[in-house]
């Protein structure tokens, strides 16, 4: 076998804190070699990215780094800033998330290249750019000669994304390192993007590491996969071991609750309860004990090394009852139970025979394009919403999905605002048009929204009594409010004695609870949903999804979500609308739309997501060859 | 702090904030009591509540806290060093002219012979009362316009600011010095000037902050759940740049002092009879080479006073911005 082009030994990172000394990674090893994909896969926090940080020698200086990382034989740590410049961009290229920060906005692209290039080699400025124009073909970057002078606003979010990736490979690096490289991006850039990487590797033969938190990413892309949780690899293997036979009970659990796109889903998702461990002052056991259904007393005694089973090769585990788990059940048991979901009070019920709650009629908004300084001309008008029609029932819901900037978001404030320009909205047979101010705010009772980000949706100033008690108190209820606010945190799966905690002693996922109990307060019929889990974790995501789909069946509310997830929309949703440039291109029942797709833009769309499953992401990507891609071969 | 790169789906927790309550999905295979059982089993940190973590770092800043020493003492002086003084700060000793300090007149006397510890204790109490009550409307008001203005948006934005703009523009200090010219000394007077024409820079850069908050989405949610502006600037909007409000204040009562203190030193401010630190300086300057005291005392009173402020306005910057180096260390 040939020698790991990086090898990293028992690495551990340390960050000061005022609550004590933060354990970030605790006990890295892996080897690379050239040619391999390695797939590092975890929540936020699991130390993934803090990992790749400290092999690229880009941690503060108070963060306290030990152990290993041997670059094709010479040891990282320890070396200084300037020894590092060699290396970072020339031995070892890094990708970064955002592409929006990742490129100085003051120089064109074509310097920034030839600085990558001249940063790291004695070469010319004329055979750098050539180089330069090369990398940008490579890429898929069309006209490659004309785009060097253009600067980094002149492209879109994935094209500068392609630019970065040109930069990372220009001097042919052996090892590239791609952080979340595609977690900004679109689901049908990320297609190409996740394809790119893929050229730049085979072109470059480097070895890569990709760090995600999303396990269809990892499906299609990794050939061996490190599975990470509280800063320590819990389980490794390759990419179809991993996936088909997982034998920690933390990659079951991380499996069982990411939705999958290409499956009708009946059965609910199973949620991981419990949160990650804080990493300070950890105690010496499984980590993953906690929040693990099969845990037993001996998980507490010491935390279980990282050892190689038995009976597969190069599959490594660290639980101790590893050798009891086959095909995600242990015993022949399930390991996470899926939750009884209510009844659905609107069973049986045909759609025809169920009331409209909102009626959306040939909605537009458009934004005028003004030109000049002093006196603003009209040059010009933006649709950012043109012309949509659509009805929900009572107990459905709607999803709308696109891409960032289709317009999907100006749709739900058009909706909530309940006042609009052109078109109608009908909320519960009331045409919003003809409200007078006071009516208007009544209607609010009736129509509530949840918001995307759960940090900025709750005010960190108010406790969670006053978050829930906010609409009870300004759109007027006639009963107990603190009774009410009892019911409303039981509803959506919180504890009581919570509620003079503040919103910042919440995870994300509680927090998203919270804003739902908020939305439900005044018991509204139609509820808004603007992204509700895309800020969040698989397994805590999980938790709200089952939780949204458990809220419509017993309360029979009806949900107009938007989405960019489309493995959630699957899930979660009846009717589908996929929207495209402020239209929608096609509408109708959620499965008939997956397996059935008749417009070519979501066609394009579902080809683009990632499975998380390595078989079936390779039967699909199989049969689409190269042409496919948009890199044009030379 | 982590260099977290996955900010998109995922904002950094406050550190040391993170609860030990478990996610609790319903229907899971816990009920809340239990799963709150399973949670807390091991000794996680609670977390420090905000205001203990504020005091924590206030006071590991050493500038700060001798600041609040100095201050603390300053007050204490100006609300009950008037017992200790064996004469009225208007009751002049024809005995003792010019008198350098003395125990009878502890900081000496000026040459009407009033006594100087008298006059500066009345001073500190008239310049504080003064930098207080100015710097605290000022704060009041421009968080107001500030905050409207940023709510309401459209043409009562534009109007606010236009207005802003013009005030700041034109040179409040001498607008001030013609009003108060005639005034015959009321500090009452310069209280309402300096209020009047002291509040446009602090609203321009609180409507500023209030952009940021203005695009939270608890404010829009706000909006949707009936909310009404007034009550949503109260709630929402204030509480959240309320951090900047205290620094404000600190820094608006260092100022606040300034510009009295060189109102009065013009001759335009408070006026004798009553005096304030102002007043002494300008009397101490005149004396300087025969009676030094008169200028020495009123001097490090007000020294010690802006100084004191602006150690604890910058203690308490640190202490309120996370990004701070005040942080501990490992």
């Amino acid at each position: 076998m040939t020698s790991p082009v990086l090898s990293v030994k028992d690495l551990r990172v340390n960050f000061p804190s005022e609550a004590g000394s933060v354990s970030a990674v605790r006990g890295v090893d892996f080897d690379l070699y050239p040619g391999r994909t390695l797939g590092i896969v975890g929540e936020s926090g699991s130390g993934k990215s803090v990992t790749s940080m400290s092999i690229m020698g880009l941690l503060p200086d108070y963060a306290k780094i030990t152990g290993s990382v041997k670059f094709e034989g010479r040891e990282l740590l320890g070396l200084s800033d300037k020894q590092m410049s060699e290396i970072r961009g020339n031995g070892i290229g890094m990708i970064f998330q955002d592409p929006l920060s990742a490129l100085t906005p003051v120089f064109d692209i074509g310097s920034q290249l030839v600085e990558a290039i001249q940063a790291h080699r004695d070469v010319g400025k004329k055979q750098a750019l050539k180089e330069a124009t090369e990398l940008l073909d490579l890429v898929g970057i069309p006209d490659p000669h004309l785009r060097l002078k253009s600067f980094p606003h002149e492209f879109s979010g994935g094209m500068r994304q392609r630019v970065v990736i040109a930069i990372a490979i220009a001097n042919n690096p052996r090892v590239l390192i791609a952080d979340e490289p595609t977690t900004a991006l679109d689901v049908t850039i990320q297609a190409q993007i996740l394809d790119v990487i893929k050229l730049a590797q085979r072109e470059t033969g480097a070895a890569t590491i990709m760090i995600t938190h999303d396990m269809g990413v990892v499906a299609e892309t990794a050939d061996d996969v490190m599975v990470m949780y509280a800063g320590r690899p819990v389980e490794r293997g390759d990419v179809d071991t991993i996936f088909s036979q997982p034998r920690m009970p933390y990659t079951v659990g991380l499996l069982g609750s990411t939705p999958r796109p290409d499956v009708s889903a009946e059965e609910p998702l199973t949620p991981i309860v419990g949160s990650p461990p804080v990493l300070v002052d950890l105690k010496q056991r499984c980590q993953f004990a906690p929040r693990c259904p099969v845990a037993q007393p001996a998980c507490s005694d010491g935390e279980p090394p990282l050892i190689p089973l038995d009976d597969t090769s190069g599959h490594e585990s660290a639980c101790l009852r590893a050798p009891e788990i086959r095909d995600r059940k242990i015993g022949g048991d399930l390991m996470f139970k899926p939750p009884q979901l209510a009844d659905d009070v609107m069973a049986g019920v045909p759609r025809d025979e169920r009331p409209t709650t909102l009626e959306v009629r040939d909605l537009r908004k458009e934004f005028p394009l003004t030109k000049g300084a002093l006196v603003k001309r009209r040059v010009g008008t933006v649709k950012a919403v043109d012309g949509l029609t659509f009805d929900i029932r009572k107990g459905e819901c709607m999803a709308i999905v696109g891409e960032s900037g289709c317009g999907k978001t100006t749709t739900l404030l058009e909706v909530m605002d309940l006042k609009p320009e052109h078109g109608a909205v009908v909320l519960n047979g009331k045409d919003a048009a003809g409200m007078s101010n006071s009516e208007r705010r009544a209607a609010r009772k009736d129509i509530q929204i949840v918001f995307q980000d759960p940090m900025s949706s709750l005010n960190p100033r108010l406790t969670v009594r006053e978050v829930i008690a906010e609409p009870l108190n300004s759109l007027g209820f006639d009963g107990d409010v603190d009774a009410r606010i009892n019911e409303l945190m039981g509803l959506v799966g919180l504890d009581s004695s919570q509620l003079d905690r503040f919103p910042s002693h919440f995870s994300g996922g509680q927090r998203q609870r919270i804003g739902l109990a908020r939305a439900l307060a005044t018991n509204p019929s139609v509820l808004v949903l603007d992204e509700p889990v895309s800020a969040l974790d698989v397994s805590i995501q999980a938790g709200v999804i089952n939780l949204l789909e458990d809220l419509k069946r017993r309360l029979g509310l009806s949900y107009l979500f938007v989405a960019h997830d489309l493995s959630v929309v699957r899930h979660l949703s009846d009717r589908l609308a996929v929207m495209y440039k402020g239209k929608f291109v096609e509408s109708g029942p959620t499965d008939e739309v997956f397996e059935n797709p008749q417009a070519d833009y979501t066609k394009k769309l579902l080809d683009a997501i990632p499975i998380p499953d390595p078989e079936a992401a390779r039967r699909r990507r199989d049969p689409r060859p190269a042409n496919a891609s948009p890199i044009s071969q030379k | 702090m982590t260099p977290s790169k996955d900010r998109n789906y995922f904002k950094q927790e406050p550190r040391g904030e993170i609860t030990a309550h478990s996610e609790v999905a319903t229907g899971d295979p816990f009920s809340p009591a239990e799963a709150e059982q399973v949670a807390t089993l091991e000794q996680m940190p609670r977390g420090t509540s905000r205001y203990k973590l504020y005091l924590r770092r206030f006071f590991r800043n050493k500038l700060a806290t001798i600041g609040l020493i100095i201050l603390v003492f300053l007050m204490l002086a100006a609300l009950f060093g008037g017992f200790f003084a064996k004469w009225d700060y208007t009751e002049p000793d024809f005995l003792a002219l010019s008198e350098p300090p003395s125990p009878e007149h502890w900081f000496g006397t000026n040459d009407t012979g009033n006594d100087l510890y008298a006059q500066t204790i009345h001073g500190l109490g008239r310049s504080l009362t003064i930098a207080i009550v100015v710097s605290l409307a000022t704060l009041v008001i421009s968080a107001f316009v500030g905050s409207a203005a940023a709510l309401w948006g459209g043409v009562a934005e534009k109007a606010v600011l236009a207005v802003i703009h013009f005030l700041l523009s034109i040179p409040t200090f001498l607008l001030i010095a013609l009003v108060v010219a005639d005034s015959g000394g009321d500090w009452k007077l310069l209280i309402v000037v300096l209020i009047v024409f002291g509040w446009m820079y602090q609203a321009r850069v609180i409507w500023s902050l209030a952009l940021t908050v203005r695009e939270q989405d608890y404010v829009r949610a706000a909006g949707y759940m009936g909310v009404s502006k007034l009550r949503t600037i109260v709630r929402h909007v204030i509480p959240n740049i309320g951090s900047l409000l205290i620094i404000q204040f600190v820094f608006g009562v260092v100022g606040t002092v300034g510009s009295e203190t060189a109102l009065s030193f013009l001759g335009l401010g408070v006026k004798l009879p009553d005096v304030s630190l102002g007043t002494l300086l300008q009397g101490g300057t005149a004396a300087v080479q025969s009676s030094p005291w008169l200028f020495y005392f009123p001097a490090a009173t007000l020294t010690l006073l802006t100084v004191s402020m602006a150690f604890i306005g910058d203690g308490l910057r640190d202490a309120l911005d996370p990004n701070s180096n005040s942080g501990g260390k490992a």
